[in-house]
């Protein structure tokens, strides 16, 4: 205990470091997600092939093995040098983007046929229907599974300790080496990913009810509390009945 | 409009016909081809609808009426023949003197006529009642946001259900729902409104409000309205014209009292009588 106290301060400059990679890489992840996926949702072969390529390159793609290409190889094919930091948020959010755009893709697919010819019904654009109707249904779909996908990504951003960002898996290393305390030094990193991964959980939850309610599927009971336990499957997104 | 026609009377067997058929054109079904896969389910469909008629579409399940709805909500791609809607190609558009499939301009450009009820209502659950009704208006129109909620405040008065206007619809009776995708259909101002077995998903007590809402609004606007129901005695009460459908082919038509009274044909004898035993 006293151990981690007195290094609190450092691990918490790490912890912050991890969380600022993680909603970064997320913020990337994302909005590639949210693009490929609507793409692979389309009729044109264009669009689609293009999804296609992104989603089967960048899935099949260790992550770490991206991480070098920004790092290292980049700078010697172009006269870019990325920042650690940069090159982590890209390899992160392009790798797991690939992982995302299958959830939007396949969350779009699942909002019920009948609410897209309702859409046409009132004769709205495409834009429309996606914005309106389509994306806001698909969207409680999508948030359990991107829940998943930022916990996976958070863990998976320790790998930038090894181009010498100074994240939370880095400190650790670091605090090892000086104090030869290899139990505490780790055991101290392990409760702190714990609670970074809690607060997103947490965060991802609220959200997740926040979108249930919008489609009038709140849960019964509700107190904050409840967020901590885990969800019980919602009923289907859909037409109403 | 209503009275075009007036002088010309229906030669049924001494009934009087609700009302008179007006005269003209508004929906012309042209040697229209529908398949699926195989199964050919429209084979040169020829029939046309006058303005402000109300026409309704019996026969058995599977005999394509539905398709014919869809195909007119352009929810559904043609295989053969043209659909005409005010003189316009429907489900294709004019390139110099010939017509191609229609684009997704063309399309926008047609459908605002057109509205349409689901049987399964297809509110849309993300949304208040409120919404359901105002984002067609607003965002398909170009209608203001005050002048939707006004609009949509008269027509769920039309409806019955004012003071639902900002519930959810999962809050709603399945009869409730219906009448609010009714509300939003005939907020965008359509001048024909397709109806598909509105009342099949409903619970049977929650039949008659929603035949109500209809009778009102066949009585008070000229709306071209094409209905397929089994709901007998509303079919009587609304429409000018009952088309019998057979394996996609118009089998009989006739106003109501013909059909339902004195029926020539042995398909729409037989139909009537599943229909009638069934309840
Ligand atoms: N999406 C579809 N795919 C394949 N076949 C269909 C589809 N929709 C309708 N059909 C077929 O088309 C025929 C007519 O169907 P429909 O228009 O729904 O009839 P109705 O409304 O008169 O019961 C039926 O044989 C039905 O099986
Ligand atoms: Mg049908």
């Amino acid at each position: 205990m006293e151990f981690f106290l007195n290094r609190f301060p450092l691990y918490l400059d790490g912890a912050l470091i991890t969380l600022l990679m993680t909603v970064l890489g997320s913020a990337v992840a994302f909005v590639l997600a949210m693009v490929i996926g609507i793409l692979g949702t389309l009729r044109n072969p264009v669009a689609r092939a293009v999804a296609t390529v992104y989603t089967e390159a960048f899935r099949g793609v260790a992550a770490l093995i991206l991480l070098f290409w920004f790092a290292y190889a980049v700078p010697q094919i172009t006269p870019y040098q990325l920042s650690p930091m940069f090159a982590g948020v890209l390899a992160l959010g392009l790798n797991v983007g690939a992982y995302g755009a299958e959830v939007v893709r396949a969350a779009i697919n699942a909002v019920p046929r009948a609410q897209t010819e309702a859409t046409i019904a009132l004769n709205m654009s495409w834009a429309r229907r996606m914005w309106l109707v389509v994306l806001p249904q698909a969207w409680a779909q999508m948030l359990p599974t991107f829940g998943n996908l930022i916990i996976e990504l958070m863990k998976a951003s320790a790998i930038v300790s090894l181009i010498g960002v100074a994240d939370l898996t880095q400190v650790a290393e670091e605090q090892r080496s000086s104090s030869g305390e290899t139990v505490l030094a780790f055991g101290s990193a392990l409760v702190m990913y714990f609670v970074i991964a809690q607060v997103l959980i947490f965060g991802m939850r609220l959200l997740e009810r926040r979108a249930n309610r919008r489609l009038g599927r709140a849960p019964a009971g509700g107190g904050l509390l409840d967020l901590l336990r885990p969800p019980t499957p919602g009923t289907k997104v859909g037409a109403a009945k | 409009m209503q009275q075009s026609e007036s002088t010309h009377s229906t030669e049924t067997a001494g009934v009087q016909s609700a009302q008179e058929a007006p005269g003209g054109e508004i929906i012309r079904f042209d040697k229209v081809v529908k398949r699926y896969g195989s199964n050919v389910v429209l084979n040169e469909l020829d029939f046309s609808v006058a303005p402000g008629e109300r026409v309704t579409l019996i026969g058995p399940s599977g005999s394509g009426k539905t398709t014919i709805l869809r195909l007119l909500m352009t929810l559904e791609d043609i295989d053969g023949g043209v659909i005409w809607v005010n003189g316009e190609p429907l489900s294709h558009m004019r390139r110099g003197d010939k017509l191609v499939k229609a684009n997704e301009a063309h399309l926008r450009s047609v459908r605002k006529n057109i509205g349409m009820v689901f049987q399964q209502f297809n509110l849309f659950p993300n949304m208040s009642v409120r919404k359901n009704i105002t984002e067609g208006p607003v965002h398909s129109l170009g209608v203001s946001k005050d002048e939707a909620n006004q609009r949509a405040e008269e027509l769920l008065d039309l409806v019955g259900l004012n003071e639902k206007i900002d519930a959810h619809p999962t809050q709603l009776s399945g009869g409730q729902q219906q009448r609010v995708a009714i509300a939003r259909a005939l907020a965008m101002r359509p001048q024909i409104l397709l109806l598909d077995e509105v009342t099949s998903a409903l619970d049977p007590e929650l039949v008659a409000g929603v035949l109500d809402v209809l009778r009102n609004i066949a009585q008070t606007t000229d709306i071209t309205m094409l209905c397929v129901t089994h709901e007998m005695s509303f079919a009587r009460d609304v429409s000018h014209r009952v088309l019998m459908f057979d394996a996609g082919q118009v089998a009989e038509e006739g106003p109501p009292e013909q059909i339902f009274g004195d029926p020539q044909e042995e398909r729409t004898k037989s139909f009537l009588k599943a229909v009638l035993e069934h309840g």
